[in-house]
């Protein structure tokens, strides 16, 4: 047992839910008790979804408990498949369902002998892996189901497009920015003469994964999700992948060498003038480089700061703010614990020293020891920045309503570079406004003069009104307090009581 | 007078429970804030963990004084020592906040690998010298808010016992039972005390040292229409007399509920009637934007009958009233009085429907086309999207809904949708979806 209070990542079958209710026409249905639907709450909340999210529950009570799921998860599966005609119903065991230890393998096949739609189980073991590994496993599960039926079928399309073209794989649902990074992404592959085949799972759909195969290569944007699937990919249709994350200017340069080669290796003949473009888009679309040469920055070089997040962005942010921006970084790290070794390389000469953690309380001692002008981290760290009075940008999950914004923000390509330079610039406090604080030591020497609007009301508060008052939050406690003295001051009422409040809020909603 | 009339007329259905609802659970977000001296050890996995930090949003940053002991493989393979891990956990509670109680929510896990909770409380208790309550809050039994009433009746087993020497009062003790933020509970008390009624404490208080005495000369009531098993307690265990009235949720149902009480007290209120009318006539920016209006309880809190009797009231016509569970017993007078109340306001009995099936609700709401559903939050933005008003069920359980003062903050909550689409009714964007599914 473990005493917690806060987690990175959420539970094995969020990441499930995450990949399968990405996909166009795909059902998921836990088998879990009520309440464990949450996953819809948090879609339809943060990512203000439109349609109902296709995750329905087969409810564990008390008579599953007693006598087994028996029919249950059978006739909700067939009853889904009536209801919605969906493509495929992925059958999502929770913590619940893998302690139960019924054989829901057994419902899957029953259930897709009378079912039209495809039916699996997504094979993830809620004890030993998190939601970015589990949603990593279910997208291969289903990518290799969809694409070995195709192959069963003899519908699966081998031949590659005329024209060089990719996969991105690895976008999906709940994900950081990763909507306007995948609008980012296909603007630099159709600037790259790059068609797009497929984009999975973010409404994709499972017929089209027959398809998958007509690329000359996969992009895996996130080492998070996506690579599984891409090492299948490799391995079974010889698919090279591309799995440079293109965040900052560098390893977006990196990343789109990298699709040249692949390209080429595949085409000798086809025309590819890299290097101008990747020196045109540095140099004068981004003003990322520009940024790092102006004189705003300079003020930034050898500032100490902390990165925290998931593996990819941790690694990329911490490379950008000590390789593109001078920032010195003291404390690069991630949760991601089981991809440490990995983020240990790619973070090796840019920071002072490495944190593998997922415990939160390990990241809020560093950082109060550490003291960095700025944090970049998730929400969590946001929060302890707050508490510290440290800013804190935010670059990575697990996320808040905020990371979803309606603007077009992407972290990845060229635009990316931009919007990351605007955060770090405006998490460091100003430069000149920076200078001005330490000469004059604040921003307002003068001691305001301020008039209460309430002084002359002329009625006191009794002892227990006074504790009632107190207990009304602070940001509407000057709205009552008026309200109610003025509701006072009408009757003629000198002093004020707890009952003389309530007949107020009554009157006149004080 | 209330409670002489049938219930044969309502309809109860039941469906299939595919309904989306908040894990019982979810209860320790506002007990630990009512009980100060507490503190709520959620015994689960990850998943739990993981609802309560979403669901809770800001708070989680507060240092609250709730945790998960979050189980491990080994914990569920029975590995490692439960009374060991529990130990430890506890002591390491003990020596950062020091609580007067610790209360021990057990969830699904701890019912399906059978982990016996309520035996090993009472040794750990002795051991580490602080008591700890034992409540199982889990989604295999119980919804939402019925979370709230498991704890509660495990605590009523810690009241002390009335001592009879406080029989010197002008009616026998009242306690009342059921969790209020202290304002809303300081309300309720002035309210009786109006007509010489005398509350002699709250299951829960709000320190777990103040919790109320009980015993054979004590009556109770409750507040909120989810706590039976409360109830049941108090009566079984205690011996205390339950009265069973109406729950005071709008001007109608406080007047009801201080009626109830009275009349067992033999009290005649006075100035009661004008009080409510007063109250309604405050109202009336209000019940003119909803009278006539039609409202959809999709269900998941079990406030749902007060609420949609309230409504009624006000002029609103209800078509369902899904609700999660239904205690016919606990809520004789609630529904007694939802009939004589759509006879009097003369619109149709609406249909209750326990356990309901979220689907099949959905395809009702598209044929039913009311002016206003009452849901959880994953199925708002879709409903919306779909050009039907919706208001989160979950504000009535976080919101000041109870006695006279608060009717106010009711209509405030129903009405929102209704005065944002006025604001926003002629634009002519509706309908947001592309093809409907």
């Amino acid at each position: 047992m473990k005493l917690a209070y806060w987690m990175y990542a959420g539970p094995a079958h969020i990441g499930t839910l995450r990949v399968a209710s990405s996909f166009k026409n795909v059902h998921a249905i836990m088998h879990a008790p009520l309440g464990d639907d949450y996953f819809n709450v948090m879609r339809s909340m943060l990512e203000r979804e439109r349609d109902f999210t296709p995750v329905t529950a087969s409810i564990v009570d008390r008579h599953v408990l007693a006598r087994g799921s028996q029919e249950k998860v059978v006739e909700n599966i067939t009853q889904k498949d009536q209801q919605q005609k969906p493509d495929l119903i992925v059958l999502t065991p929770t913590c619940t369902s893998s302690i139960l230890q019924e054989d829901l393998q057994n419902f899957v096949n029953r259930a897709s002998l009378e079912s039209n739609s495809d039916v699996i189980l997504a094979d993830v073991n809620h004890y030993r892996v998190n939601e970015l590994q589990a949603a990593d496993r279910t997208l291969e599960q289903i990518i290799r189901f969809s694409v070995e039926k195709a192959r069963k079928n003899n519908v699966l399309n081998t031949e590659k497009t005329i024209k060089p073209s990719a996969n991105i794989l690895g976008i999906f649902t709940l994900g950081f920015h990763n909507q306007h990074d995948c609008r980012e992404l296909k603007r630099l592959l159709n600037d790259l003469g790059i068609s797009i085949n497929e984009i999975v799972p973010e409404g994709g759909s499972i017929k089209n994964l027959k398809n998958l195969t007509k690329a000359w290569f996969n992009l895996v944007p996130y080492r998070e999700v996506g690579l599984m699937a891409a090492n299948y990919l490799q391995n079974e249709y010889s698919m090279p992948y591309v799995g440079i994350t293109p965040m900052g200017i560098v390893d977006t340069a990196n990343c789109i060498r990298e699709i040249s080669t692949i390209i080429k290796n595949q085409n000798p003949d086809i025309e590819f003038n890299t290097e101008k473009y990747i020196d045109q888009q540095t140099r004068f679309v981004s003003q990322a480089a520009w940024f790092s040469r102006s004189i705003d920055c300079q003020n930034l070089t050898g500032k100490k700061a902390v990165v925290f997040g998931d593996a990819t962005h941790a690694a990329s942010m911490t490379r950008i703010l000590a390789r593109e921006m001078g920032i010195n970084v003291s404390c690069a790290g991630t949760y991601c614990k089981h991809d440490a070794d990995w983020f240990r390389e790619q973070v090796q000469g840019f920071c002072d020293q490495v944190l593998i953690t997922d415990d939160h309380t390990q990241v809020a001692d560093m950082i109060s020891r550490i003291e960095p002008s700025a944090i970049f981290g998730t929400q969590m760290e946001r929060h302890i920045g707050k508490r510290l009075d440290i800013p804190c940008g935010v670059i990575s999950a697990p996320v808040h309503i905020q990371n979803f914004p309606l603007g077009y923000r992407p972290f990845l390509g060229y635009e990316g570079t931009n919007q990351i330079a605007d955060l770090v610039y405006n998490s460091f406090t100003l430069g000149m406004e920076d200078h001005l604080l330490e000469i004059f030591g604040g921003h307002d020497t003068k001691e305001a003069i301020t008039k209460s609007l309430s002084t002359e009301s002329g009625c006191s508060w009794s002892p227990d009104g006074l504790a009632e008052l107190k207990k009304i939050p602070g940001f509407v406690r000057g709205k009552v307090k008026r309200n109610t003295e003025k509701f006072a001051r009408e009757r003629n009422i000198t002093e004020i009581t707890v009952e003389i409040m309530y007949a107020a809020k009554e009157v006149i909603g004080a | 007078m209330t409670n002489n009339l049938s219930t044969d007329n309502l309809t109860f259905e039941c469906e299939t429970g595919n309904y989306h609802t908040f894990c019982p659970i979810s209860c320790v977000a506002w007990l630990y804030q009512k009980i100060e001296d507490s503190f709520f050890l959620v015994i689960g996995t990850k998943t739990c963990g993981y609802f309560l930090q979403n669901a809770l949003g800001v708070m989680i940053f507060a240092e609250p004084r709730y945790a998960m002991a979050e189980l491990e493989e080994g914990d569920i393979s029975a590995q490692l020592n439960d009374y060991k891990e529990l130990k430890r956990l506890c002591l390491e509670i003990k020596q950062d906040r020091n609580p007067s109680v610790i209360v021990w929510i057990g969830t699904c896990t701890t019912e399906i690998i059978k982990m016996d909770l309520e035996g090993m409380a009472p040794r750990l208790e002795t051991e580490i010298g602080i008591p700890i309550v034992v409540a199982r809050a889990n989604g295999l039994d119980y919804a939402f808010t019925q979370g709230e009433d498991t704890v509660l009746a495990a605590m009523v087993h810690r009241c002390p016992t009335e001592t009879l020497t406080e029989n010197t009062k002008k009616h026998p003790s009242l306690v009342l039972f059921g969790s209020l933020p202290n304002t809303v509970a300081n309300q309720l008390n002035m309210e009786l005390k109006r007509h010489n009624i005398e509350v002699s404490g709250w299951l829960p208080s709000h320190r777990y040292l103040d919790l109320p005495h009980l015993g054979e000369n004590v009556y109770v009531c409750g507040i909120n229409p989810f706590l039976s098993r409360t109830a049941t307690t108090l009566m079984r265990r205690k011996k205390c007399k339950l009265i069973c009235a109406p729950f005071p949720i709008g001007p109608d149902g406080t007047r009801a509920w201080i009626e109830k009480i009275s009349s067992v007290f033999g009290i005649i209120p006075q100035g009661l009637e004008e009080r409510e009318q007063a109250i309604w006539e405050s109202l009336e920016d209000y019940l003119q934007l909803v009278r006539g209006k039609s409202v959809f309880f999709m269900g998941d809190n079990l406030l749902e009958i007060s609420l949609a009797r309230f409504l009624i009231s006000c002029g609103m016509i209800v078509y369902e009233i899904g609700i999660p569970y239904m205690d016919k017993r606990f809520q004789a007078a609630e529904l007694a009085l939802l009939e004589t109340t759509c006879k009097k306001m003369n619109v149709p009995l609406p249909r209750i429907v326990e356990k309901p099936d979220n689907y099949h609700q959905i395809q009702r709401i598209r044929e039913l086309q009311p002016d206003l559903a009452i849901t959880g939050m994953a199925h708002a933005n879709p409903l919306e999207a779909r050009g039907i008003n919706t208001k989160w069920s979950v504000e009535f359980t976080f919101a000041q809904i109870h006695g006279f003062t608060n009717a106010r903050d009711i209509l405030e909550l129903i009405t929102r949708p209704l005065r944002r689409n006025q604001a926003l009714g002629t634009l002519g964007w509706s309908q947001l979806i592309k093809t409907d599914n």
